[in-house]
């Protein structure tokens, strides 16, 4: 088992070193000179070669890039072109705003879809099921965003032309001093994020217990004479957290992908935003800053939900 | 005392293509203290019947009566009937490796089962377990309570099921082939635990299984089912050994028992589908005594002196009436074209090397050094219990595996070192036949195209030419050409092995190793596969490898034997000679494991802890 986590640990830290290496080559071979941008459309020559110099882009390219891996490990992400702040400063502002929403959306996700599927589960064909089964076909048919605009339409657009806010239209409270402010601002971003994912986790839920349920061994608990409440939650329910973990760690690099499409329907300034927004100027510290970001969130992510797996199997862990 | 009373049960389970009447006027009472078997082809509704009593069947439509100390489970409110479940009625299933919880430690699960029905401490209840669990026969009880299923053998969780099911004494047992998975010296252990737990406990036992010589020697009463009719019932002894009903004669002529050699008498064709009504004698498409009368009407109950109860027209028992016994065409023996050797195998050894992770070198030896040869046309019997080295020797020759040392010499020629032409040649002559008929399969792949595959990868024969010979295979094999295009489920287990070995068959080999051929068979149509397997050898002049952990099967198709155990061989001889005279002390513990009489003294293996009382 040791073995075991020390080879994640080593593949993690292979698969950060190959995005930095990534990160940076994606640098250089974009097109544009980053001196031009940084110094601007009317600067002399000499100014831009000044600005080079001072960025360091004149050293070769090794040496940048051990200094770009050494500068980032200290936290030092560089400065944007644009306004000169700190990258991590940047991200930093932005932080709040993503992981609200990220983290939330996951909880409110797991709270619907695994719940719904269990339901469904231990009673396959009722109306309980259908109607779990008809959360799941709409969740899957329609792509975050447009539920984000129809969340936006029928929660804020409607009421408002009736006189009354139900709900805000976007923007981000911070949690403190005012929890209460910042859930109901995030109640729509969330719900459009964690809509998708909480009906497959609810389809993935059913199935995965519908299976377990027919297991010999759940059989034994009926025989032991423990009433169905137990059978499905200690010992079916028990069963279905592994495969459940495995999802979500495939689902991480999703969740980013939906948070990013999330925060610029309800303007959310966060992460996903930020990024987009570098893109569009070229803000390439930024854009790297964001990127390695989210790569080594996915990475820690992904380790995370390896030790979780060990920890709920015990085939693996003796 | 009358423990369990089963009265004109009926039971119908609504499925996808409409009831199936899994029951059918089923009666029988049980005593405290008594074995009860109940044995039948696969599908005759055993288990069904069994998990009807535990009232595990929530979607069935059940008539009849079931009477527990006197009351009707099938009155009891669920919470009553949750009350009585793993308390006064308990239940070991037929597979301990699936049985339990894979993420519950041992000691967890039976202390659930206490706690559930008693008001204990978590201490106290643990205490329980631990010494329970030392009763079944598990060394370092109070270690072993903190282990996970995993962590215990196939014999040893099956010891766990028999703690768990009878930790709180229950008035009766269901036992559910509680030995099928198990290797042979294990059943026999698990089989003398649980008459000891009856005599030591009172406790009534019901043991479903399919394997009638099991059953000859220790049940008391037994009964024999067929499409969800009992077609017998009566006194063990009388039933076994003289049957009344034609099925029963036909189960009990199949198994390979330990006098006959030659064609076994199967029982022709497959047992019908449960999903139309009956009415006449379910048996009389297979019965070689049907008269017409069978096929228009149901069959009245005979009743015979001994105590024997028969579902059939014939007056007499059929074990006395010669009509019901199919004439057995007596086979000329297998005579070798010559004397020369197919397969020479030296002195192989295979050792699975590695290193753990604080450096220490970790050697696992597989095979210490094993030797045989096959003669021509010839079967050699390997023979042993799981885990010692069987497949992997199987694996070894067929050159799918190298050894670490030692040679294997097929027709003269070194397996070791061929280059790709040479061994792709090879492969073609030496084929092997798996034990799943179902998971060596790929179920979304229709049967001649399975059966083509051999064609395809060796690239012989294209389109039509191709089709045509996989059907000759399909005919040879006893298969009905026309289901060329089903899949694999919609075929039984007797008929997926005749899938695997026409695919066996496809490039001519002069080797087959069948590896458990039949292990995973019914009696009835294990019987049909070994007469397929030697008439194939006969008429092909092929040799065989046969592996398999039941001696019974392995004398019957082998003309000498070998015995393996933990990666050597401890005795070999002719088949007959070995038989009669064995030499080496596990060969003797085999052939007791597979004969009723040392079963039934119960005496014999080596189980440490079987003596002591129950508490
Ligand atoms: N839940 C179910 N729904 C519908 N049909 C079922 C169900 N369970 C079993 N059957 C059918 O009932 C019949 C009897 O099955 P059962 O499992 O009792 O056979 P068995 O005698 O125990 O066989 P085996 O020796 O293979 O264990 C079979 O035809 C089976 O397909
Ligand atoms: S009733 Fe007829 S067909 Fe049925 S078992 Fe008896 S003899 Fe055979
Ligand atoms: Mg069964």
């Amino acid at each position: 088992m040791i073995r075991f986590i020390a080879s994640r640990i080593g593949f993690a830290a292979l698969v950060l070193i190959m995005l930095s290496g990534f990160v940076f080559t994606l640098f250089f071979v974009a097109p544009g000179d980053p001196a031009r941008i940084v110094a601007g459309e009317r600067a002399t020559e000499a100014q831009v070669a000044q600005v080079r110099e001072n960025l360091g882009l004149d050293r070769p390219i090794i040496e940048q890039y051990f200094s770009f891996v050494g500068r980032s490990l200290s936290g030092d992400l560089g400065y944007s072109y644009r306004n000169q702040q700190p990258v991590l400063e940047l991200i930093k502002n932005r932080m709040p705003a993503t992981i609200s929403l990220c983290v939330g959306a996951v909880i409110l996700w797991l709270l619907m879809g695994i719940p719904i599927g269990i339901m469904s589960a231990r009673r396959p064909g009722s109306l309980v099921d259908r109607l779990g089964q008809g959360f799941v076909l709409i969740g899957v048919s329609f792509p975050s965003f447009v539920l984000g605009m129809a969340a936006l339409y029928f929660l804020y657009f409607v009421p408002r032309q009736a006189g009354f806010t139900l709900f805000p239209p976007g923007g981000f409270r911070p949690f403190l001093p005012n929890p209460g402010l910042w859930a109901w601002h995030l109640m729509l971003p969330w719900f459009t994020l964690a809509l998708t994912s909480a009906a497959i986790y609810a389809r993935l839920t059913r199935g995965q217990l519908l299976e377990v349920l027919g297991e010999d061994y759940i059989r034994t608990a009926r025989a032991k004479g423990l009433s169905e409440r137990k059978v499905v939650y200690k010992h079916g329910v028990r069963s279905i957290f592994s495969p459940l973990t495995t999802q979500l760690g495939a689902d991480i690099a999703a969740l980013l992908g939906g948070a990013l499409v999330t925060e610029q329907v309800f303007g959310l300034q966060g992460i996903g935003s930020l990024a987009v927004q570098s893109v569009q100027t070229q803000d390439r510290p930024v854009i790297i800053g964001v990127v390695m970001l989210a790569g080594f969130f996915i990475v820690i992510a992904n380790l995370i939900v390896d030790f979780l797996y060990i920890l709920l199997d015990p085939r693996i862990r003796t | 005392m009358t423990v369990l009373s089963v009265r004109n049960l009926n039971i119908d389970l609504p499925s996808g293509d409409g009831h199936v009447h899994a029951a059918r006027d089923v009666s029988f009472d049980v005593e405290a203290e008594e074995l009860f078997g109940i044995a039948g082809e696969s599908g005759s509704g055993k288990s069904v019947l069994s998990q009807a009593i535990m009232g595990l069947l929530p979607g069935a439509i059940i008539s009849g009566e079931i009477l527990f100390e006197g009351r009707n489970l099938l009155d009891l409110p669920p919470r009553e009937m949750q009350r009585l479940r793993g308390n006064r009625i308990a239940m070991i299933s037929q597979d301990p490796l699936s049985s339990l919880h894979p993420f519950y430690t041992v000691g967890a699960q039976i202390t659930e089962a206490i706690r559930t029905h008693r008001k204990v401490s978590e201490a106290e209840a643990l205490q329980e377990a631990i010494d329970i669990l030392e009763r079944v026969g598990i060394h370092d009880p109070d270690k072993r309570v903190r282990d996970y299923p995993h962590q215990f053998s196939g014999g040893m969780r099956q010891r766990v099921m028999i703690a768990m099911a009878i930790v709180l004494r229950p008035a009766l047992l269901i036992a559910d082939e509680p030995t099928t998975a198990l290797d042979v010296t294990v059943q026999a252990q698990i089989i003398s635990l649980l008459n000891q737990m009856r005599r030591e406990l009172g406790t009534a036992i019901i043991m479903v299984t399919h394997d009638l010589e099991l059953l000859s020697s220790i049940a008391d009463h037994a009964m024999v089912m067929y499409a969800g009719n009992r077609m017998e019932l009566g006194p063990g002894e009388a039933v076994l050994t003289a049957p009344a009903h034609p099925y029963t004669l036909g189960l009990l002529r199949s198994s390979p028992s330990h006098e006959s050699r030659g064609a076994l008498p199967s029982i022709p064709g497959q047992p019908p589908s449960l999903l139309i009504e009956q009415k006449a004698c379910a048996f009389a498409p297979r019965c070689a005594a049907a008269m017409d009368i069978c096929r228009q009407e149901r069959a009245p109950l005979r009743n015979f002196a001994d105590g024997t109860r028969s579902l059939c027209w014939l007056e007499d028992k059929a074990s006395n009436t010669a009509a019901a016994v199919p004439a057995i065409p007596e086979e000329p023996p297998v005579v070798a074209q010559s004397s020369d050797i197919v397969v020479k195998v030296s002195d192989v050894r295979l050792t699975y090397g590695g290193r753990s992770l604080f450096g220490k070198s970790i050697n696992l030896e597989v095979l210490k050094g094993v030797s045989l040869e096959l003669p021509r046309g010839k079967t050699l019997g390997i023979v042993g219990e799981s885990g010692c080295g069987k497949s992997t020797l199987a694996r070894i020759i067929a050159g799918l595996l190298p050894p670490t040392s030692g040679d294997v010499i097929i027709e003269g020629q070194s397996v070791l070192g061929l280059d790709r032409r040479d061994w792709v040649e090879m492969r073609k002559r030496v084929q092997m036949v798996f034990q799943d008929p179902f998971g060596s399969l790929n179920p979304r792949r229709r049967v001649g195209s399975i059966i083509g595959d051999p064609f395809r990868i060796q690239k012989v024969a294209h389109g039509a030419a191709r089709k045509n010979k996989v059907r000759e295979l399909m005919e040879i094999v006893g298969l009905n050409p026309e289901h060329y295009n089903r899949f694999p489920s919609e075929f039984s287990g007797g008929q997926r092995q005749r899938i695997g070995i026409a695919r066996a068959l496809a490039l001519n080999p002069s080797i087959i190793i069948f590896d458990e051929p039949v292990s995973a068979l019914d009696v009835s149509i294990q019987a049909q596969i070994l007469n397929l397997i030697a008439r194939l050898q006969r008429e092909l002049g092929l040799s065989y490898l046969f592996i398999s952990h039941d001696l019974a099967v392995v004398r019957h198709v082998s003309s000498e034997i070998l015995v393996m155990k933990a990666g050597q061989v401890v005795e070999r001889g002719e088949t007959e000679t070995l038989y009669h005279h064995p030499q080496h002390p596990y060969t003797r513990e085999l052939l007791a494991a597979a004969d009723p009489h040392y079963r039934k003294s119960g005496g014999g293996f080596a189980d440490p802890q079987s003596s002591g009382a129950m508490p």
